[in-house]
């Protein structure tokens, strides 16, 4: 017998939560031993491809495939003709709208989908794509949402009524053809009678541009429909494989039980991969028609102009004020530019997502929130990139807001936010605009924050430079960014949160094996955030079995229990609480077979770290894994064999992550070149699973968010020609441009999650993006400068010091 | 990104190289590295039948230094012109630009011929060659001839390069001058949105002489001989400083893309050829 374990090495050798556990899945990625969609060859497969308009709006007139059918390989070439009697020429959206598959008449932007060529490989598709001829008739482009709400131009024919008039939306009533919902939340009169009144007032339009996650891996799938046994397999990139299943039932007619739904590995979402495409449903219509396999893989520019973009905000805020400071009311109208199809992926009852947080950390006592949404010739999307719902939109509006706020006060821009915390004895905390914040001590993150940092030495520094500055010593300018973000994650409750009528919930079945290992099985899909690591360690705490005797398995719908997927950081605040809460029914039944296997009562065992002990004797004990063989082995009194759970768990919150950021920016105000010369981040995510991924995660979502704030967006001209197609003018930043990161944290767990943690893959981009911005707007505060617009790119930086005078 | 079918050739030398060129004309193209025509197939922007793939061909690389005479093969890539000590001693001037194209996996594979050659107006050596006063070797059916880097660029992607021609090697005298290639680019791996090449020499404490291109701010490199000959003569005191900047000015003529309106890149190109001057006087 080995020599007896302290209590601390048990509990090491378990590698549970709070360890910095290596990654599981790095050896298989770093040795190129992924298995992504595009990797997967099935025997006679072939090989789809879009023909694609140039144009923004036109009406397409004929469709001439001839030349391209007489090509040698080409099997197929669809069009809305051919879908029409499958009425899958159109499909819904997860925002209550629909959505052409193939051009139906006309297209609404460019880039979207046209006809759908079939062929032996890729190569003679792309030939095939190019010998398709199209006739179009431009139309009158409107890329503007404020002048698409004063056209005459109608984007949506189809969904005028009789006589031209205007039925309701998903959403409610609409004010213009163009118009897709207005979304208020919150008090109106009341907010504008507090403006009315209050001592001070700054007011400021904030354009949040349009932009897109840009996964390394870009979306795509291989449809396989099986003639003889009438199942469909439909493998990939889906952030909610579940959910893709029941759409493909809902809108196909196949029984759910006849479609399983595989994602693979998948390299990146940040929810580019949460909708359904029109490759996914002619890939399964091609494999229906053809009784062969059929996989469609976009290309970067295909990703970048056609599937789903983010942002696009214009918000217009008021925040009020007593003299002191104290934030009295905020008022916030947002213009949305949903581009031609309203595809935004929220919770049904959230158009605009959770815009509504956009109070952010701050104790604002009187609040209004409108959001309109409107058509335009764009690429359809509004897709939360790296995000919950809208929240990165909601955190860069009040971040901007307050500091637009300490211009109009003359005050400093930390000290006005340090009155205005929500304090720690207000959680859990009800926000003027409907949430119910569940934990947070924001004053502590804060002071622990500026104390890193030397903030005061900063401020100090600072102001040296603009006196050099103005006696012509440097061209250089230093601004200080700050950011205290609040993030809504985890949806969430099924009460008020479902994405076409699924309530949000979350899943975990787990299966112990008699030798003491076991399998967990989720309904979330990992995307690159490792959750076959820490879904393990969560378990390896509840349940005592070590963290690398348990595989963690996602994505196969036939095989996982049925779950909402990944994305809005709901992984671990849903699925990770479903992990622990399964884990806990194991342990439950394990309680009992120990006490069997002791001889004692139930209630005379406790557990204790890998095993459970006699109370009062904890010499006499039985361990997990010899718990796990008895319960395959011993015929025992009153309790089934085996040893399974499933937990199912609806939230009865969000969380909400918080953090206070830092970012030091120097910049040349000749060229707009910038040069980030300190980035502090404190995230306070409850409790840390694994530290390691936790700074894995933060390095990640910080450096999206440089890409977002100093170049990164989706550019269309006039017509509506994208500018921005590939990666040499959209911003996809290398470790060349990427700034040393300092992380931080406080902890505040969650008071309602089993285990207190609140998510914190999207923090560092939802915090990351107002406070690279809040950097380079506070460079030029002393010069006068309100607010300047994101990107900041250099030519940008560069129009806004020369505004200023600052070229001489 | 997929581009068109294509006849892939690999000759072993000159003769096959040109025999291919002269069947098919215009319909045959030559590649080197690659990184700028490849991508222009799969975009289907370049549509070329028949692809002549140099990497066989004798003679087409390496660099020689003779009597202060400096040839480098036109398959000789960025990455070896980086890492040439004997060239880096001789012309400095082309380790820093080169260091500021692309990143190391394009510069592996890109060479210099292929940058000449390709007439894009984005290409960094094109300007930095006008700036040494470069002669391009070029070899076709009718032999071999020289012409110099000042006259072989005529609009975007067209040169004096016969569709028959191939371009075997550059050529220029060591530069025994201060030196300077000065580039802004939005990001790792962009073409600039300004870019100075400039060399000085110095006598008694005044310029003696002064070259000066630019690069990506025209439909061609800009070779501004009014701007250097506004600094010789001068000890550089802010009047002739500005005079060799509007010098440029009146030379250059960029247009408006993604990396600013043209009064952003007059701006930008007015400072950096600020700083590569001065950085060049540091150095003469
Ligand atoms: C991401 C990226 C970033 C880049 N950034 C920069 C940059 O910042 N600055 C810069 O200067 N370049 C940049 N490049 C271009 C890169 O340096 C190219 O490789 C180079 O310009 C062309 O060299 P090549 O050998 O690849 O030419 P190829 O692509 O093989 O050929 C280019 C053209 O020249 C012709 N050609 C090639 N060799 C010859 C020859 N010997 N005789 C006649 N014609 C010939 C070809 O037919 C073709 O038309 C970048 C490329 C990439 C992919």
């Amino acid at each position: 017998m080995n020599k007896e374990l302290t209590r601390e090495e048990r509990t090491d050798a378990l590698g549970g939560m709070g360890c910095k556990r290596k990654r599981v899945e790095d050896a298989r990625f770093t040795q190129g031993k992924g298995n992504y969609v595009d990797d997967i060859q099935l025997p006679g497969m072939l090989q789809g491809d879009f023909v694609r308009s140039p144009y923004a709006h036109a009406r397409v007139k004929s469709i001439d495939s001839s030349a391209a059918m007489a090509l040698d390989g080409v099997i197929a070439v669809l069009t809305a003709e051919d879908l029409a009697p499958l009425g899958l020429h159109w499909m819904p959206t997860l925002a209550g709208d629909k959505q052409m598959v193939l051009a139906d008449g006309k297209v609404l932007f460019q880039g979207q989908e046209v006809a759908f060529v079939v062929a032996k490989d890729r190569y003679i598709a792309a030939d095939a794509v190019e010998l398709v001829e199209v006739d179009y008739e431009e139309l009158p482009v409107l890329t503007d949402p404020f002048a698409a709400m004063e056209s005459d131009v109608v984007l949506r024919e189809d969904l005028l009524g009789d006589g031209g008039s205007l039925p309701d939306g998903a959403h409610g009533p609409r004010k213009h053809p163009n118009h897709i919902f207005t979304w208020e939340v919150g008090e109106k009169d009341a907010t504008e009678q507090v403006l009315d009144e209050a001592d001070v007032v700054a007011e400021e339009t904030v354009y949040y541009h349009r932009t897109h996650p840009c996964p390394l891996e870009t979306c795509g799938c291989v449809a396989s429909m099986d003639k003889v046994n009438g199942k469909l397999t439909l493998h990939g990139t889906f952030q909610a494989p579940h959910a893709i299943r029941t759409v493909v039932s809902l809108i196909s007619g196949i029984e759910e039980h006849n479609i399983r739904v595989i994602s693979p590995d998948i390299g990146g979402g940040f929810g580019n991969k949460v909708g359904a495409y029109p490759g996914y449903v002619c890939s399964v219509v091609a494999s229906i028609v053809t009784g062969v396999p059929v996989k469609w893989v976009e290309d970067r520019m295909e990703n970048l102009m056609t599937t789903a973009f983010a942002r696009d905000y214009h918000m217009t805020g008021k925040i009020s004020a007593t003299k002191e400071g104290k934030i009295t009311g905020l008022h916030c109208h947002v213009t949305a530019d949903h581009g031609g199809f309203d595809a935004c992926a929220d919770p049904t009852k959230f158009p605009a997502g959770f815009m509504n947080i956009c109070t952010g950390s701050y104790d604002i006592p009187t609040a209004y929130l409108a959001v309109d949404g409107v058509y335009t010739n764009k690429a359809p999307g509004g897709v939360s990139y790296r995000c919950s719902f809208r929240v990165t939109e909601a955190a860069y509006f009040i971040e901007r807001m307050v500091e637009v706020l300490a211009i109009e006060l003359s005050m400093d821009a930390a000290e006005l936010r340090r009155i205005n915390f929500i304090k720690k004895e207000q959680f859990p905390y009800q926000s003027a605009l409907g949430w119910e914040y569940d934990s947070g001590d924001y004053h502590t993150a804060w002071d622990k924050a500026l104390k890193a940092v030397d903030y005061d030495g900063l401020r100090a520094e600072q102001a040296q430079r603009v006196e050099e500055f103005k006696a012509g010593k440097t061209r250089k300018l230093m601004g200080v960014g700050l950011t205290h973000f609040t993030e809504i994650v985890g949806a969430g409750p099924v009460k008020n949160c479902d994405i076409l009528g699924l309530g949000m919930f979350d899943s975990c079945e787990i299966r112990i094996h008699p030798t003491g290992s076991a399998i967990a099985r989720l309904g979330t899909i990992s995307q690159g955030q490792g959750h076959a690591t820490t879904f393990a360690q969560i378990l390896a705490t509840e349940i005592g079995l070590p963290a690398d005797s348990i595989t963690i398995e996602e994505g196969d719908t036939d095989t996982a229990p049925y779950g909402l997927g990944t994305y809005g950081s709901r992984s671990t605040p849903v699925a990770g609480a479903a992990t622990a809460m399964a884990g806990r029914k194991i342990r439950a039944k394990a309680q009992m077979i120990a006490a069997y296997l002791l001889e004692v009562h139930d209630d005379d065992v406790e557990f204790d770290v890998d095993r459970f002990v006699i109370k009062g004797a904890p010499e006499k004990f039985k361990t997990m894994k010899e718990i796990a063989f008895a319960a395959y082995n011993q015929a025992i009194p009153g309790i089934e064999p085996g040893l399974e759970a499933v937990s199912y768990y609806d939230p009865p919150n969000m969380t909400y992550p918080f953090g206070a950021y830092v970012c030091v920016m120097d910049i040349d105000v000749d060229t707009g070149v910038t040069d980030i010369r300190r980035f502090y981040a404190l995230d306070d995510c409850g409790t840390r699973i694994n530290p390691m991924i936790i700074e894995g995660q933060v390095h990640g979502g910080l450096t999206e968010a440089l890409a977002v704030a100093l170049g990164q967006e989706i550019a269309y001209d006039d017509m509506g020609n994208v500018k921005t197609g590939t990666l040499m003018d959209f911003f996809l930043p290398t470790a060349w441009e990427v700034p040393n990161y300092e992380t931080d944290h406080t902890v505040t767990p969650s008071p309602h999650h089993p285990i207190g943690a609140k998510g914190v893959g999207e923090s560092p981009h939802v915090g990351g993006v107002p406070c690279f911005s809040n950097a380079v707007n506070d460079a030029f505060r002393a010069f006068g400068l309100r607010h300047t617009n994101m990107p900041h790119d250099h030519w940008r930086i560069w129009k806004t010091a020369n505004d200023l005078g600052l070229h001489g | 990104m997929i581009p068109a079918a294509f006849e892939y050739y690999r000759p072993k030398d000159m003769a096959g190289v040109l025999s291919v060129l002269e069947e098919h004309g215009d319909d045959a193209r030559v590649v080197a590295g690659g990184h700028s025509l490849i991508p222009m197939m799969k975009l289907r922007m370049a549509e070329v039948p028949h692809l002549i793939d140099l990497q066989d061909v004798a003679g087409l690389t390496g660099i020689s230094i003779d009597a202060g005479r400096i040839r480098i093969g036109a398959m000789t890539t960025q990455h070896e012109i980086i890492n040439h000590a004997g060239l880096t001693d001789a012309a400095p001037i082309m380790r820093e630009a080169s260091l500021q194209i692309a990143d190391p996996q394009v510069r592996y594979m890109g060479t210099v011929g292929g940058n000449v050659a390709n007439g894009d107006p984005g290409n960094d050596m094109p300007g930095l060659m006008q700036c040494l006063d470069a002669t391009f070797i070029l070899v076709g059916p009718d032999g071999e001839r020289s012409v110099a880097a000042r006259d072989f660029y005529e609009a975007a992607y067209m040169t004096d390069r016969a569709d028959d021609e191939v371009l075997t090697a550059v050529e220029f005298a060591a530069p025994n001058a201060g030196y300077a290639y000065e580039k802004q680019k939005r990001k790792i791996g962009d073409y600039a949105t300004a870019a100075a090449a400039v060399l000085i020499t110095k006598e008694g404490g005044a310029c003696a002489s002064a070259s000066i291109a630019m690069t990506n701010l025209s439909d061609t490199p800009v070779y501004s001989a009014d701007a250097g000959a506004a600094l010789v003569g001068s000890s550089l005191d802010d009047a002739s400083m500005k005079a060799a900047v509007d010098a440029m000015l009146g030379d250059i003529d960029p247009t408006e893309d993604n990396r600013g309106p043209v009064e952003f890149k007059r701006h930008a190109a007015s400072v950096i050829l600020r700083r590569a001057i001065e950085n060049a006087w540091d150095r003469a």
